[in-house]
């Protein structure tokens, strides 16, 4: 059935005319009925605006104005603004908020003829790493749906793996969009910070935040990532660099090629099976010709205290503007000024955010600035200085995405501290500000196991490419989860 | 370091956060522990690094002084919690 | 006691962009409430701030003319504060490293001597919206246009030791910002704001006393009168033996008091941090170079040359380059080749006295530039005379045509022809046989009675050079 498909599989039909994208639109439309309610990973479904852009998907095919990704759906996590569709964040703050604009990254979505099914469900404002933390319930795994599919995309993960929607959008400001992949055996890419515009997309930590496809295989993520990338005027951050066709060099040989393992991805916070998995994927890289070097990133251990610092400090001062004034949530009866403020901010933010903001504002405060946020900036350094050595040695940087796999519903709620300790791999590659994947590569006790490949800045067709060589040696990434085939 | 109930309470000010009075002390429990995380920082030297506040070693870019922008005000208060004549309300500022 | 009085300013200058300095909204004044307020000014979720090329400029032209380093690589900070004019809960604006920073601007004194006051930096930043008060409903109105206005703010050292020293400090920051062109000046519309920082020690202490903070004051003449009360505020409180505490006053022009703002008075604890949306702007050699270039001739250069070219004194060459508007309408008024002096007096005195009079600028003056240089024109010529042109100049103003026009409708043209003017001395001549006996008697003193009869039989149209030799003829 179509669902089984890839974005190029999907685009190769329609070309055909073998299928409408009315047709592809409402079989998704139905998997999501039929199956969200047990996953929860949509908070909006647009049906009818879906179908009313596939008539008009059609209608351009037909007109011979298509494009590869023409009438094929899309799902947009819910942290992307979205105009005259409900924009959450996972939040109750903006339970009420349409969003008067589109993101830029939905709008080239649009332009490339995409059709939106609804927007997926994350962890509230991002904030978390198993999307416990959304004001609309807990996302399931689709694979086990006791288990988190990890976070913050996590709807957007889980509704990939489940095959609810073709492909997803997500956004990765600590392992947000590879966690959850690996937790939930689907291929997920963070693109170099810049790669992509972050205007529209409701920012968590500024200096972090990068949007990035979700999908099936390592050819999907390039297909979708040609459409998404690309300088944005509207944002300062957005880098004015050319935009290469991703898919140009996904089958070049791997003959040669320098992987570089961190011996920190590698210690004793690693579970043994994970490890397993991942040198077995190493394996077949080397049988692909591929040569292994041993490298260090010795800073590792400092990605996390250091990240949080830098995000809670960013996000802070990010969710001031959820005021009660101009949109959101505002308190019944505000007594005065300030009780709206406070009110209003209290009542609209789940425990997690109110946690990071508390720490961001403690963090930026007279008297502790010098020692937490400059501390956190200088290592923020030290960290990044770390790959650029070691991309002087290496093409791609590989190790787990994960310590373990996907856990219980409820198992770290109680312990942040051990919820914010799985994202130990994932961080420093958005401190430094690199283009990161997961890749599906096996299963343990039947949960994905997800393998990451980090490349050096804007090297995004060489992660693809890597990441391609490894999908046509291994099944993995084609795995569904028995209940959603 | 270690937060105690008035730390947060002076925190949750400064952030315009109202906090249940009775999840105060579990906060300043959560609060000391991610700073006891933080503070592992402390163990390196950082003498003489130049602090990064951003992932990319480039430069503003400048935009033209264009007006671009129309009046859009109706589709902006249809999501406001509270306005009149165009103006958006809030319990009496006092100065 | 003699006390000795600190004085810095803090001026808000918005700079006169098209758009605001993060979004692409106009920066208009007076539209109706929030129609020039975007999703970027609103703080909507999702957006992003994207520097104003033309705002950079700006700073940088002041930072030039100020002699003030211009810093190539500057940074946008966040400072961080919920108050309803704040979409964001922050402002955007510069900490560490602001765009422009040290420099120095000289003042002229009452005695005619020269100060030289240092300005500690200027920092680019957004302005907030406002704040409407009037009832609604016992709420408060935010209206958001104004938001992300871009301000320069301009600190001084505490070098002023007077109300009107600062009045004279902020005056000339005021005409230079204007010269620039990168500020419309308008303090009515609140374009060309305050902050005084005042404090009072004994004299020949070296310690600076506690400071308050004076805000939202919009006039030269509130500058003076605000600091003033301060000052003696100040003074009683130490001699009562209380103490000055360091807080924030507003001046209230209407009760003429200063008061303590309360609602400001908790501790700020602004968090600053670089703003992560933004990136360090960098300016080249090349870039400061290009802006020189198009820095205008400023105000002191200017005088110097009126001095010097134009043979005008010091004191009207200052008096005329005390604005920009007024200088180039004087330089107007003299490339129509009437004479630089004649001009000088014309400007300094009918002109100015009629503007400040009918509360208008020069930009408004109802008598062109053309019209003017036509009336001086017929001074020079002595088409009419100095006393006859205020009666032109008057009909200029309201509205009645050029100087020609005006002398032919009013019949105001000087009589030149000698015969014409010998049948009205032979006249008045005939009509004074008292005055006439007494004059050829010796009294001398009488010439000037017959100058004013014909004067006054010719209605002042007469030319009084020839009038004179006539006369004296006549009265052999």
């Amino acid at each position: 059935m179509y669902h089984t498909k890839t974005l190029s599989e999907l685009s190769a039909l329609l070309e055909a005319g073998d299928v409408t994208s009315v047709q592809l639109t409402e079989h998704f439309l139905q998997r999501i009925k039929n199956h969200d309610t047990e996953l929860n990973s949509f908070i909006t479904i647009t049906a009818e605006p879906a179908l009313k852009a596939a008539t008009a998907a059609d209608e351009k095919r037909k007109a011979g104005k298509a494009g590869p990704l023409t009438g094929i759906p899309i799902a947009h996590k819910d942290i992307f603004c979205t105009k005259n569709i409900k924009t959450s964040c996972g939040s109750k703050m903006l339970d009420n908020f349409v969003s008067p604009y589109d993101a830029t990254v939905v709008e080239k979505m649009q332009q490339a003829g995409m059709i939106i099914l609804g927007k997926t469900n994350m962890d509230e404002f991002a904030m978390g790493s198993s999307n416990e933390t959304s004001f609309f319930g807990p996302v399931k795994n689709p694979w086990n749906t006791k288990a988190v599919p990890g976070g913050s995309s996590g709807g957007s993960a889980s509704s990939v793996a489940a095959r609810l929607t073709p492909a997803a959008t997500g956004t990765d400001t600590g392992g947000s969009i590879r966690q959850p992949a690996s937790l939930c055996g689907i291929t997920g890419l963070k693109p170099t910070y810049g790669r992509v515009s972050r205007y529209g997309m409701i920012a968590f930590a500024s200096s972090l935040d990068q949007a990035g496809p979700m999908a099936q295989s390592a050819e999907d993520c390039a297909l979708l990532l040609n459409a998404m990338s690309g300088f944005d005027p509207k944002d300062s951050t957005s880098l004015e660099k050319d935009v290469p066709d991703y898919t140009a060099d996904l089958n070049k040989p791997l003959d040669g090629l320098k992987i570089g393992l961190p011996k920190e991805y590698f210690d004793e916070g690693l579970s043994k099976t994970t490890n397993d998995i991942v040198q077995k994927a190493i394996d077949e890289y080397k049988a692909m010709g591929a040569e292994i070097i041993d490298i260090s990133l010795p800073n590792t251990h400092l990605a996390v205290p250091v990240y949080y610092v830098v995000a809670p400090a960013e996000c802070s001062s990010n969710l001031s503007r959820f005021d009660g004034v101009r949109f959101g949530h505002r308190c019944e009866e505000p007594k005065d000024l300030e009780d709206l403020y406070k009110r209003s901010r209290g009542e609209g933010f789940g425990d997690e955010v109110k946690r990071r903001i508390l720490i961001g504002t403690y963090a930026l405060s007279a008297g502790y600035y010098d020692a937490y946020y400059i501390k956190a900036q200088q290592l923020r350094r030290m960290i990044s200085d770390d790959f650029t050595r070691a991309f002087e040695k290496v093409d791609v940087i590989m190790g787990p995405t994960s310590p373990e796999t996907a856990f219980n519903i409820g198992e770290k709620s109680d312990d942040p501290i051990s919820m914010y300790l799985s994202d130990i791999y994932t961080i420093a590659v958005n401190l430094a500000g690199l283009p990161g994947m997961s890749v599906p590569a096996g299963f343990n006790n039947k949960m994905p196991v997800g393998l990451q490949i980090i490349a050096n800045h804007f090297d995004e067709s060489r992660l693809l490419n890597v990441a391609h060589q490894y999908q046509q040696k291994t099944d993995w990434h084609k795995a569904i989860p028995e209940q959603f085939k | 370091m270690s937060l105690g109930s008035d730390d947060v309470k002076s925190i949750a000010h400064l952030a315009r956060l109202e906090i249940d009075e009775k999840n105060i002390e579990e906060h300043a429990k959560t609060l000391s522990s991610i700073i006891g995380l933080v503070e592992e920082m402390n163990a390196v030297d950082t003498t003489g690094i130049k602090p990064m506040a951003h992932p990319m070693d480039i430069s503003q870019r400048l935009r033209a002084d264009e007006v671009l922008e129309e009046n859009q005000r109706e589709l902006f208060q249809k999501v406001a919690p509270e306005t009149k004549d165009g103006l958006y309300l809030v319990p009496q500022v006092i100065e | 006691m003699e006390w000795e009085t600190v004085i810095g300013l803090e001026i808000h200058a918005q700079l006169r962009t098209k758009s605001k300095i993060f979004s692409s909204a106009s920066t208009a004044f007076g539209a109706a409430p929030n129609t020039q307020a975007c999703a970027v000014d609103l703080g909507l979720p999702g957006v992003l701030p994207v520097v104003n090329a033309e705002a950079i400029r700006m700073a940088t032209k002041f930072g030039l003319a100020t002699n003030s380093e211009v810093c190539k690589h500057s940074v946008f900070a966040r400072k961080n504060y919920f108050y309803p004019d704040l979409p964001k809960g922050y402002q955007i604006s510069q900490m560490e490293l602001p765009i422009v920073g040290v420099g120095s601007i000289d003042i002229d004194l009452e005695d005619g001597t020269k100060k030289t006051i240092g300005i500690t930096r200027a920092h680019l930043e957004e302005d907030a919206g406002k704040s409407l008060h009037e009832d609604y409903q016992g709420m408060t109105g935010i209206d958001l246009n104004r938001a992300g206005t871009p301000l320069l703010e301009i600190v001084s050292e505490p070098d002023m030791r007077s109300a009107k020293e600062a009045v004279a400090y902020m005056k000339k920051i005021h005409s230079l910002v204007q010269y620039l062109e990168i500020c419309d000046g308008n303090m009515a519309e609140g374009s060309f704001r305050c902050d005084a920082n005042v404090s009072v020690r004994p004299k020949g202490q070296k310690e600076y006393g506690t400071r308050a903070e004076l805000k939202n004051i919009n006039s030269f003449r509130f500058v003076e009168r605000a600091i003033n009360l301060e000052v003696e505020r100040q003074i009683e409180e130490i001699e009562d033996g209380r103490k000055v505490v360091q807080e924030t006053r507003l001046y209230d022009a209407d009760k003429h008091e200063t008061r303590s703002m309360r609602s400001k008075e908790e501790a700020n604890d602004y968090r600053y941090f670089p703003d992560p949306d933004l990136l360090p702007v960098v300016l080249d050699d090349v870039y400061l170079e290009e802006v020189r270039k198009t820095l205008p001739e400023l105000p002191a250069e200017k005088s110097t040359r009126f001095v010097n070219d134009l043979g005008l004194s010091e004191y009207d060459a200052g008096i005329l380059t005390t604005s920009r508007e007024l200088a180039d309408f004087f330089e107007a008024v003299i490339n129509e080749s009437v004479e630089a002096k004649l001009t000088a007096n014309w400007i300094i005195g009918d002109v100015s006295a009629r503007l400040n009079k009918e509360d208008l600028s020069i930009t408004d003056c109802p008598v062109s530039v053309i019209h003017l240089a036509g009336m001086l024109k017929r001074i020079e010529d002595n088409t009419i005379s100095g006393k006859i042109a205020k009666d032109v100049f008057d009909g200029m103003w309201k509205g009645e045509g050029d100087a020609d026009t005006v002398i032919e409708k009013k019949g105001l043209k000087q009589i030149t022809d000698n015969s014409a003017i010998e049948a009205i001395i032979d006249e008045v001549i005939s009509n004074s046989p008292n005055q006439l006996e007494q004059y050829r008697s010796g009294k001398d003193k009488l010439f000037g009675y017959f100058v004013g009869q014909v004067m006054k039989a010719s209605q002042g149209k007469a030319n009084p050079a020839q009038v004179n030799t006539i006369l004296k003829d006549k009265l052999k």
